[in-house]
């Protein structure tokens, strides 16, 4: 299980300290899938990365019980000036495991090619999404933290992360953040709607998309 | 006694620790170096490059260095000591910024975006001074050092201090822009106050009691000492030494402990 408990996030800016995150609370079960609606700035990718524990709340606690990913999005986690393999390499050493047995899937899953012994500072948007999505994949975790998924890549390359996220890692619990109502409605039992700095939870996707229009 | 859990729990962070900081590393040098021409091995051909250049120079000019040593020998325990614990901090300047990135994974912490960083330039140092040694020493321009433990011990003092001061100013360039601004005058200027360039013993009375303030001045001279023994008088105390490194320590592992908990990941 994952909880958190009355976490706050401040950050300080030049007009002074600005509220991002008031007082949430909520519960991951193993297995179970939330997502978690918002426009644009609510603080969705803050509340995420405070749950993978990359960042530390100002106040109240998050306490994991299963093991948490890295916030998988199409960008960050990875060092531009790099190759693919290099980054692959520094990902299994971080998770403390082996790197030559996960070349055959990052090739067939990237269809990068050569441009793999290529830094990724000088890949497309494209290239860099599945890049970043088949090293995602390399290390198993219980709870998975998405970030945006369906931001950037063509249908083919969605087929291939749903297939592999939510059929091969269907057991898994997630936590999907996104502004598209339709993407959590189709992967997630329930829901959550973050504005205004507080998260308000729903038992059923379809109150929580009726809330998240309505507001 | 030990509680066993706490203690498997502490193996378990150490293990991890260790892993993050040798990925960390060989990123850096990647990064750093890449897989072009020499590769890694700028890590200490570049220091060797600065110490024989300064040796040539020292050498060209009959720098007056206060004592009847070889210029050789003492442009290369000075310039290789100045090496170690200066470029430690500037390594550590703004060190954060380029891996952001990684930090989105939550073991890795920014003590140990610092420490991949000073281990990798303590190496270099190091490799750097004990091939120049062997180097001369082989062509027979300088005398082997007459007692090695105490050259080793005065390097690691000096590396202490290049750590715990890299950590301090690593952590306040994070909070402070100005840290960056000061640093670069600051660590020219105390070039030859660092005892590199100047036997203390050939100063005035008045300006030694100054200059040995400064820690790093007492661990070049034990150095000396090592090295060069009878034939000159150095002046040190390694216990005063130790008690500002370990103060500089004290404030600098907190100043980083501060900035780690508001590193925001790119």
């Amino acid at each position: 299980m994952i909880r958190l408990c009355d976490v706050s996030q401040y950050y300080a800016t030049r007009t002074g300290s600005k509220m991002v995150l008031d007082r949430i609370n909520i519960d991951i079960h193993r297995g179970e899938r939330v997502g978690i609606l918002g426009r644009n700035g609510a603080g969705k990718s803050t509340l995420i990365r405070l749950i993978s524990g990359a960042e530390l709340p100002t106040k109240g606690s998050i306490v994991r019980e299963m093991s948490v990913s890295w916030p998988l999005a199409f960008g960050g986690a990875f060092q531009g000036a790099l190759t693919g393999y290099d980054n692959l390499r520094f990902i299994c050493r971080i998770y403390g495991t082996e790197f030559d047995d996960k070349v055959p899937f990052i090739q067939e899953f990237s269809e990068l090619g050569l441009y793999l012994r290529e830094p990724v500072r000088n890949y497309s948007a494209g290239m860099r999404a599945r890049l970043a999505f088949a090293i995602s994949m390399v290390i198993e975790f219980d709870c998975f933290l998405i970030d945006e998924i369906v931001a950037v890549g063509d249908a083919r390359f969605h087929a291939k992360c749903h297939e592999e996220l939510f059929v091969k890692r269907g057991d898994r619990a997630m936590i999907i953040v996104s502004h598209d109502p339709t993407y959590i409605k189709e992967h997630c039992s329930r829901a959550a709607v973050l504005s205004g700095g507080r998260l308000q939870l729903f038992d059923d996707v379809d109150d929580a998309f009726g809330h998240y229009l309505s507001n | 006694m030990w509680d066993s859990k706490a203690l498997i729990s502490l193996q378990r962070s150490w293990a991890t620790q260790r892993r993050v900081i040798w990925a960390l590393l060989m990123r850096e040098i990647l990064t750093r170096y890449g897989r072009h021409n020499i590769g890694f091995l700028w890590l200490f051909v570049e220091p060797m490059m600065f110490t024989l250049g300064v040796t040539a120079l020292w050498t060209a000019t009959s720098n007056f260095h206060g004592s009847d040593l070889p210029i050789i020998a003492f442009a290369i325990t000075g310039y290789s000591s100045v090496l170690l614990w200066r470029n430690m901090p500037s390594r550590c300047l703004d060190a954060l910024l380029p891996n952001l990135a990684l930090m989105y994974h939550r073991n890795v912490k920014v003590i140990d975006i610092f420490l991949s960083r000073l281990l990798l330039e303590m190496a270099g140092a190091t490799i750097s001074f004990v091939a120049l040694s062997v180097f001369f020493i082989t062509i027979g321009s300088i005398h082997p050092p007459e007692d090695m433990m105490k050259v080793i011990w005065g390097w690691l003092m000096l590396s202490w201090f290049g750590m715990a001061f890299a950590l301090l100013i690593g952590g306040l360039s994070e909070e402070f822009e100005l840290v960056e601004k000061i640093w670069h005058p600051v660590s020219y200027i105390t070039f030859p106050l660092s005892g590199a360039a100047i036997m203390v013993d050939a100063l005035p009375k008045a300006a030694q009691e100054i200059i040995l303030y400064l820690p790093m001045v007492h661990g070049v001279e034990y150095i000396r000492e090592g090295y060069f023994g009878s034939r000159i008088h150095a002046h040190y105390d390694l216990g005063y030494m130790a008690i500002i490194n370990l103060l500089i320590l004290l404030v600098a592992l907190a100043q980083v402990r501060k900035i780690s908990r508001k590193v925001i990941p790119e």
